[in-house]
């Protein structure tokens, strides 16, 4: 072996070279800091596209590599862009009340701008008291702590409490979901302490930078967002090659036969399932304040079943197809239901996409489902088969050596 | 007794002045204490009225209370229509009896205060009307508003009741009345003995009105207060409320509150500073409060009151709640009634909310009968059961605006939503789901894919709002055991519908040739196959008996929720959940799961009745828990029939 397994799968390269000229790319022609071909609201719809590109390698790992088709990966995502919401709204409204408490007579005290916070944000809800999980709300280094321990910890118990009653399969699933339902359920309630349905708003001003301009803070997400992405990559390269790749894979194909041979399943499948979620957060934690606005309605259910379509259509076990699968699938999504797709006339009706976007995308759904298990990115097979030996699209773990009879 | 001898005067009165036998003439034996009432004279008025006991009183007494009564100059009464000459109709007979001009003519404007003894009078008349209608319209006004004047109109108007129903509410009334103005202690406390088996809500209103307290706080209890409770210091509230509460009695000096404290600073500030403190450094509490302490040295500001003066002053005066109610063996009697009826009103409140739970399960169970069918017993995860039970909404819905009678339009719609999802179901089974037996999560995938693209279709074909789905006039309404415990007949009609699909599930499983190889296709579908079933068959028609099934569930929902084009995912995830709360594979155990999940719900709801949400977030909760313990479910297959 003269290669690590890590860069033995050549995709990989490729991916972060791909990934590098996009953002040079999006770079040189945004506004802030470039020719300007590119709006700053669509630099965000990238940003954003980038995030989800993140979650989505993140649910291949659990459910492509893991085989755990976890519907809950969403309710992570969400998490991290609470947590990074709260430091946006307590800091930036706290610029807010302090500018107008400078008004009065005497210095406001620590108290009397607390207070003032309090109204402001929630006010909303009828209330004006910080609710307890709003206590580290004051310190960006804390609320990003709380990013990935959040999750992580929900993922660890609820993941320790699955995975050793040996629930599996489609009951996992609707375990999952259920977790994700019960988690916006709490959120919709307006004495959850985060605002209830109207949830966190205004997170595209971050405070202290003020005088930069949405122009420049698109672009500044936007780097974030394919670091983030990049390096999300390289982890879950080395994550799923290597024998750790193998036994991941193998837990997919035959839990019970791996359990046999001595590994201790849950450990593995406890690990995956906490890094992922923990990977979903942080893209969580980009994605929000480019969206400006997070509320329970984006931790339905509904959503993480999306992520597993994305998921599905660009083609599971393989990374870069979890990334095709989440850009094709969203940029498109945008692109029909955004009115960018010209109608159809069919003479008797009049196909409108924003009304039949989605009753094609199920259809597709199905189809890909039932005709190309193996998504867009088995079309990638075509080109390296003859290469390399016909391993499957699992390569870049020791399967190549596996496969050499002894 | 005032009234009484009144009463008695005015009777006699009326003896002596004999010869007096229409009313004009009653009214004209003192004209001047009826053309210009006043609020004393008109008691000793209306008891000659009534005493009189002419038939023309109570006629006479509206229209005098309604200020339609005018009298002539010559000192005559009359009423009159017409705007003028008037026609001037006879007081006794109610005969025209010729016309007048408007000088001549002088309006009796009674007052408020006047009106309203006119009325307590009236109520006498109205209490023993002979029209049934208005006895029983004089009762709603007294229960809707009752006084201390009509306590004796009603006790006597029992005796004349003809009617048993009515007999009856009066008595009830009478008790409610009595309990709340009855003029001696022994009368107040057999009323209010008697209400207390009683637990509707206006006599839980009437004692909690005898109840009602106010709070107070003195030196030492002053004579004759009726005490509720006595608040301790300490205990019931912190010293600093009950100072707070001094203070604002105006027993003791009041604390210095931070508004007070930052309004004296303000007040203060002189070149930048307070008391020689810079303005700039007040930003703490403590900063603040020293400077005010060298305000309060300069005797520039009011004094902090020290915590054991607080204390001594607290100790000083005792805190109470004092009944408004004077009587305390009324009050003790009403407290005791209140708690008498407080327990069965807790009983029927338990029975109501398990009446509440048992139609809740009953609507999961037969949401979920269907999921019972296809994922318990075939292990066909449906996505899309959600929107069979929208397409069978919908299909009443659309017959509905075919077959405008209500009654026969759901007996068609029953059979006609099980065909078209049953025709769903076969068409999805073949096209999708056969091709995926062996990939469970990709069947997850592709019929989710299904069920967004149903929802899309429906969206599309009726719209973005609610569609209404009628039910028969006699599905209307509720049963209604008391003022605590009843429930809607729709209710009940899914509940009997849920019993009915429960029999028909088992009765296919188990007593039918369809339901013996659905079960042998089920555990090993090979050795079916080489029985000579044919497994695909089979599986088809399970599958569409499932969705069929989910159809009619449809209906029954519609019947009470909104149809929408999204009302199936409402139900996919608790479905689901029921299904495998309850163990796979079992129908019992479905039956089993829907009654936990409801049960639970209600239960939690009833905790914090204002949000179903929580009780929804934390039902979830614990069936998450549940299953780490029971993974299998409630009822969990053994031996062969769990298969692997």
């Amino acid at each position: 072996m003269t290669r690590t397994p890590l860069f033995a799968n050549r995709s990989v390269l490729i991916v972060l070279l791909v990934l590098a000229l996009f953002t040079v790319f999006v770079t040189l022609a945004s506004q802030a800091t470039g020719f300007g071909w590119i709006s700053t609201s669509f630099v965000k719809t990238l940003g954003k596209t980038l995030c989800l590109c993140l979650i989505a390698i993140a649910m291949d790992v659990v459910w492509g590599y893991c085989g755990i088709l976890s519907l809950g990966h969403f309710a992570f995502f969400g998490i991290g862009g609470y947590a990074v919401g709260m430091w946006l709204m307590y800091a930036r409204t706290e610029q807010i009340v302090a500018g107008s408490l400078a008004g009065q007579a005497l210095p406001a005290t620590p108290e009397e701008i607390s207070a003032a916070i309090g109204t402001q944000i929630f006010g909303v809800v009828g209330s004006s008291e910080f609710p307890p999980i709003w206590a580290f709300a004051h310190s960006l280094p804390l609320q990003l702590l709380a990013v990935v321990i959040v999750p992580g910890l929900l993922a660890l118990v609820f993941g320790w409490l699955a995975f050793r009653s040996r629930v599996t399969g489609v009951y996992l699933s609707i375990l999952t979901q259920a977790m994700t339902l019960a988690l916006a359920l709490y959120l919709f309630q307006n004495d959850s302490g985060l605002r209830g349905n109207n949830g966190l708003s205004g997170l595209q001003n971050i405070p202290g930078l003020d005088a930069w301009g949405q122009d420049w803070i698109s672009i500044v997400f936007f780097w974030a967002s394919a670091l983030a992405l990049g390096l999300g990559y390289l982890l879950f390269s080395w994550v799923v090659s290597g024998k750790m790749g193998s036994v991941i894979r193998a837990i997919r194909d035959d839990e019970a036969r791996v359990r046999f041979l001595g590994y201790h399943v849950e450990s593995y499948k406890l690990f995956v399932f906490t890094i992922t979620a923990m990977v979903a957060a942080v893209a969580g934690a980009l994605y929000y304040p480019q969206a400006g606005i997070i509320n329970p309605a984006e931790i339905a259910p509904i959503a993480s079943i999306y992520l597993a379509v994305w998921v599905a259509i660009g083609g599971r076990g393989r990374l870069y197809g979890a990334a095709i699968g989440a850009v094709f699938v969203s940029l498109a999504s945008s692109w029909f239901t955004g009115g960018g797709a010209p109608d159809i006339d069919l003479g008797f009706y009049k196909l409108v996409w924003t009304d039949w976007w989605l009753v094609l995308l199920g259809l597709s759904f199905v189809a890909v489902t039932l005709f190309f298990p193996q998504g867009i990115g088995g079309l990638f097979d075509f080109v390296a088969v003859k290469r390399q030996g016909d391993f499957g699209p699992d390569d870049g773990s020791w399967r190549s050596e596996e496969g050499e009879a002894k | 007794m005032l009234r009484a001898l009144l009463l008695a005067f005015a009777v006699v009165w009326t003896a002596v002045s004999a010869g007096a036998q229409d009313l004009q003439s009653v009214l004209q034996e003192n004209p001047d204490l009826y053309a210009n009432p006043s609020r004393r004279t008109t008691e000793d008025a209306v008891a000659a009225l009534v005493a009189s006991d002419l038939p023309a009183v109570p006629v006479f007494l509206e229209k005098w209370q309604a200020k339609d009564v005018w009298q002539r100059s010559d000192g005559q009464f009359f009423y009159v229509t017409g705007n003028g000459p008037y026609t001037l109709i006879d007081i006794t007979s109610g005969a025209e009896v010729g016309t007048a001009d408007k000088a001549q003519m002088t309006q009796i404007k009674p007052n408020s205060g006047v009106r309203a003894v006119i009325g307590s009078a009236l109520v006498r008349f109205q209490l023993l009307d002979d029209d049934m209608a208005r006895r029983s319209a004089a009762l709603d006004a007294i229960a809707r508003d009752g006084t201390a004047d009509h306590l004796d109109p009603l006790a006597a108007s029992i005796a004349e009741e003809p009617d048993p129903a009515l007999k009856q509410r009066k008595e009830r009334l009478l008790a409610l009345l009595t309990a709340r103005f009855g003029t001696t202690t022994d009368a107040r406390v057999a009323a209010i003995d008697s209400l207390s088996d009683d637990i509707s809500v206006d006599v839980r209103a009437v004692l909690n009105q005898i109840l009602s307290s106010q709070s107070a706080v003195a030196a030492s209890l002053p004579e004759g207060t009726n005490v509720a409770r006595i608040r301790e210091p300490g205990r019931d509230m912190t010293i600093n409320e009950a100072y707070a509460e001094l203070a604002a009695a105006g027993l003791a000096q009041s604390t210095v509150s931070d508004e007070i404290l930052t309004k004296a600073l303000v007040d203060n500030i002189r070149n930048g500073t307070v008391a020689g403190t810079p303005v700039v450094t007040l930003n703490t509490n403590e900063a603040r409060v020293a400077a005010y302490r060298l305000l309060v040295e300069a005797g520039k500001a009011q004094p902090f009151v020290p915590q054991d003066a607080r204390q001594a002053a607290v100790e000083a005066h005792v805190f109470y709640d004092a009944y408004v109610e004077k009587d305390a063996a009324v009050t003790d009697a009403a407290d005791a009634a209140l708690t008498a009826i407080t327990l069965r009103v807790g009983v029927m409140q338990t029975a109501d909310l398990a009446l509440d739970a048992i139609s809740l399960a009953s609507i999961y169970f037969l949401a979920a009968i269907g999921l019972a069918v296809t994922f318990g017993v075939m292990g066909v995860i449906n996505m899309a059961h959600g929107e069979f039970i929208m397409m069978g909404a919908y299909t009443g819905y659309v017959i509905q605006q075919i077959v405008p009678d209500y009654t026969l339009s759901l007996i068609i719609a029953l059979p006609v939503a099980f065909a078209v999802t049953f025709g769903a179901g076969v068409t999805m089974e073949r096209l999708v789901i056969r091709h995926l037996y062996k990939r469970p999560l990709e069947t997850l995938l592709a019929t989710f894919g299904i069920s967004i693209a149903l929802q899309q279709l429906a969206k599309n074909i009726f719209g973005t709002q609610a569609r209404p789905l009628t039910s028969p006039a006699w599905l209307d309404g509720a049963l209604v055991f008391n003022d605590v415990v009843g429930i809607s007949y729709i209710r009940i009609a899914i509940f009997v519908l849920a019993l009915l699909f429960l029999g028909l599930i088992l009765f296919i499983l188990k007593r039918t040739r369809l339901g013996l190889e659905v079960r042998a296709v089920t555990q090993n579908p090979g050795m079916a196959a080489s029985m000579g079933i044919n497994p695909d068959r089979i599986n088809m028609l399970t599958f569409g008996l499932g969705s069929g099934i989910a159809g009619i569930a449809g209906v029954a929902i519609g019947l009470y929720a909104k149809v929408t084009s999204e009302m199936g995912t409402d139900y996919i995830v608790q479905s689901f959940m029921t299904v495998v709360v309850g163990g796979v594979g079992n129908v019992w155990g479905t039956l089993a799961g829907a009654s936990l999940i409801g049960f639970l719900q209600k239960g939690i709801e009833f905790f914090n009745p204002s949000n179903t949400l929580a009780a929804q977030t934390y039902m979830i909760l614990f069936i998450i828990v549940f299953i780490q313990f029971r993974p299998k479910g409630i009822v969990a297959l053994k031996g062969r029939a769990a298969g692997n």
